[in-house]
């Protein structure tokens, strides 16, 4: 086990890039720490794979270094790392039994017998196939041939990372919980890196201590689930994580006075004159529907999500949603909206800036 | 709803009945009236039961050329279904490459048997053709014209020349449909070469080469121009496989009656052999399904 940093990384599927759209990966510097549960979160397309191979040694990077520890292991071969992975869709040796699939990794790095009975013993009961263990792993179910492939990722013990690619999209929902629960546990036992690629953030937000949110081959941050709620560093992770996303409005920052078309709204930190595109974001949690405080609200739709209500509607011409918790009664008579002031981010070209004192 | 009956609608099938009959059933019949038949000439025939089966079911003649088939497509077969899949798994898998290898590789499929034939039997001339040559100035006696191993050689040799491609082919085509992500894999679980050929390749490749095994099967056991053409069946009758022989016997001879029931029992022969070769493989599939 290991720390793992990518130092100056980045890659290109092109043999020779010109501009930064032609990278994959776009440069980052990043440290994976030992024993993490990281979340790797992004859209479809965003690098999530990419870099996940590039770790595991699938692929090589265009630039920079991929290290263990100290180690570094750019151009060591994938069996040299101690890797486990998992890939999105299963891939087991048809012509096995499960019991052989799940020896696999062992047999091959020349364990001894009695270990692997007992290694896949365990793992069996834990994704619950034992009593399938002999049967060919040839017809089995796409689930149970995904649940092979996670046993697999795990029965070796001395594993660097494991690495999951969407493991859990072939899964039936209420299997997908059990089976992410079942991860979760596995780490806290024995204190894997685990490095989860998803592009559900429910997903990441149960399974990771850390999420790693990229967009476009980069990261755009770094945090705990809480953070990324709370302070998302870039625009993309306002609206990514959280349902509905967070509601980013085009203003003109001047201290602690941020100007919409015809209203002006206090804020609550001084952020002196940002250049470029501004923003400010508020999360639809932390938005109010009020008689006549804050500013004017043009209502266009209520949705009933169960627990609480989404009011769809515009402020100033711009597109702005509200949560109304269960039990708050809506009428006509709430005209406004009113932001909390101290949950307002402000984004200047994308990016959240720091305010100072008010 | 009562059905309407309407018995003219068989009138729809006769066209196919009339060019079953005329393409199928009528020569194989004609093949079984010949082999039921004797004849001294002068288009006038006599009954002659099953003498002409049992002539040549006990005939050492049959039996020699029968025995050199087995050994023939015995022999083609272990060199080509594995040279064809080391082949298919050294091809490149993709770009300009892989497009030269597959026109490369398809070419011998496309020339006529009876040109392949012409090729090998100048190409293995002593006195003209580059092998024969070639091999004549390194000192090797070869001479496919009075030597029977060596004309087996050039015939096998030829064969192979001929025919590996439809098996490296096929076989390519089965490996192209595996995903990468099983590579990755054995990649992560560290499987040696030779196990990912055992556990993933050749698994996948199964249904391709059980189709290439049977295609190969039974056009070696039917074998006829290119062989006569390079050898003439000869030196004496050392390759004279079973369509040879039948040729010779039923035009050479004219000994019709034999020949009839020569290739009667040649063509349940190869009916016999592939099914067998089809209900073992298949079966051996289900029974990795389970």
């Amino acid at each position: 086990m290991a720390r793992i940093t990518l130092s100056n990384l980045a890659h290109s599927y092109l043999p020779n890039p010109a501009s930064p759209a032609d990278f994959a990966l776009k440069q980052m510097d990043h440290v994976w720490q030992d024993g993490g549960a990281y979340a790797l979160l992004g859209s479809s397309g965003c690098g999530k794979t990419t870099l996940l191979n590039i770790i595991s040694g699938l692929v090589r990077p265009s630039q920079g270094r991929v290290l263990f520890g100290d180690r570094d292991v750019t151009d060591a071969e994938t069996a040299a790392r101690n890797i486990a992975q998992v890939f999105q869709f299963p891939v087991v040796y048809d012509t096995m039994t499960v019991r052989q699939n799940l020896a696999f990794p062992l047999r091959n790095r020349g364990k001894d017998a009695a270990y692997i009975k007992a290694r896949v013993d365990q793992i069996a009961a834990m994704i619950g196939m034992e009593a399938i263990l002999d049967r060919r792993a040839q017809g089995l179910t796409a689930d149970a041939k995904q649940k092979i492939s996670l046993g697999r990722g795990m029965v070796r013990e001395d594993v660097n990372a494991i690495l999951f690619d969407e493991p859990l999209t072939v899964i039936d929902p209420h299997m997908k919980w059990e089976l992410r629960t079942q991860l979760k546990s596995l780490h806290r036992e024995f204190g894997h890196t685990m490095i989860y690629v998803t592009h559900d953030q429910t997903e990441a937000l149960t399974f990771a201590d850390k999420v790693v949110v990229m967009s476009e081959g980069t990261v755009v941050q770094l945090g705990t689930p809480e953070e990324l709620f709370e302070t998302p560093a870039h625009t993309f992770v306002g609206y990514f994580i959280g349902s509905p996303g967070m509601n980013l409005l085009d203003a003109s920052i001047a201290g602690t006075c941020a100007r919409l078309a015809g209203a002006e709204l206090a804020l609550a930190r001084d952020y002196g004159t940002p250049q470029g595109r501004t923003q400010i974001g508020i999360r639809p949690e932390y938005v109010t529907l009020t008689e006549g405080t804050g500013l004017p609200f043009a209502l266009t739709r209520v949705e009933d999500v169960g627990r609480h209500r989404i009011v769809r509607g515009t402020v100033e011409g711009q597109p702005v949603n509200v949560v109304v918790p269960e039990g708050q009664a809506l009428g006509a008579h709430l005209t406004h909206v009113s932001f909390a002031a101290e949950r307002i981010n402000v984004y200047a070209d994308d990016w959240r800036i720091e305010g100072g004192a008010a | 709803m009562d059905k309407v009956q309407n018995n003219k609608a068989w009138f729809l099938v006769l066209p196919v009945l009339v060019v079953v009959a005329f393409s199928a059933v009528l020569p194989l019949m004609t093949v079984v009236n010949y082999a039921t038949n004797d004849t001294f000439g002068n288009n006038q025939f006599f009954w002659a039961g099953l003498e002409w089966f049992e002539e040549m079911v006990t005939s050492s003649r049959l039996h020699d050329a029968l025995g050199r088939q087995i050994l023939f497509s015995g022999i083609i077969l272990a060199i080509e279904v594995p040279l064809g899949i080391y082949i298919a798994l050294n091809m490149p898998k993709k770009g300009a490459w892989a497009s030269l290898c597959l026109v490369l590789m398809a070419l011998p499929l496309l020339i006529p048997f009876n040109v392949v034939g012409t090729i090998w039997q100048i190409f293995g001339r002593v006195d003209i053709g580059l092998l024969g040559r070639t091999l004549a100035a390194l000192g090797v006696d070869y001479n496919y014209t009075n030597d029977p191993v060596d004309a087996w050689a050039t015939v096998v040799v030829m064969d192979v020349w001929h025919w590996t491609s439809l098996v490296a082919l096929l076989c390519y085509a089965g490996l192209q449909s595996i995903p990468q992500a099983y590579y990755q894999a054995a990649r992560i679980d560290q499987a040696s070469r030779w196990a990912v050929f055992r556990y993933i390749e050749l698994p996948k490749m199964k249904g391709v080469l059980l189709i290439a095994v049977l295609l190969r099967f039974m056009d070696s056991f039917m074998i006829y121009t290119e062989p006569f053409v390079v050898t003439g069946g000869g030196p004496g009758n050392a390759t004279t496989f079973l369509s040879i022989d039948l040729v010779k016997m039923a035009v050479g001879q004219f000994d019709l009656g034999p020949a009839a029931a020569f290739s009667l029992m040649y063509f349940l022969v190869i009916l016999l052999v592939s099914w067998v070769f089809y209900t073992v493989m298949t079966s051996l599939d289900r029974q990795e399904g389970r």
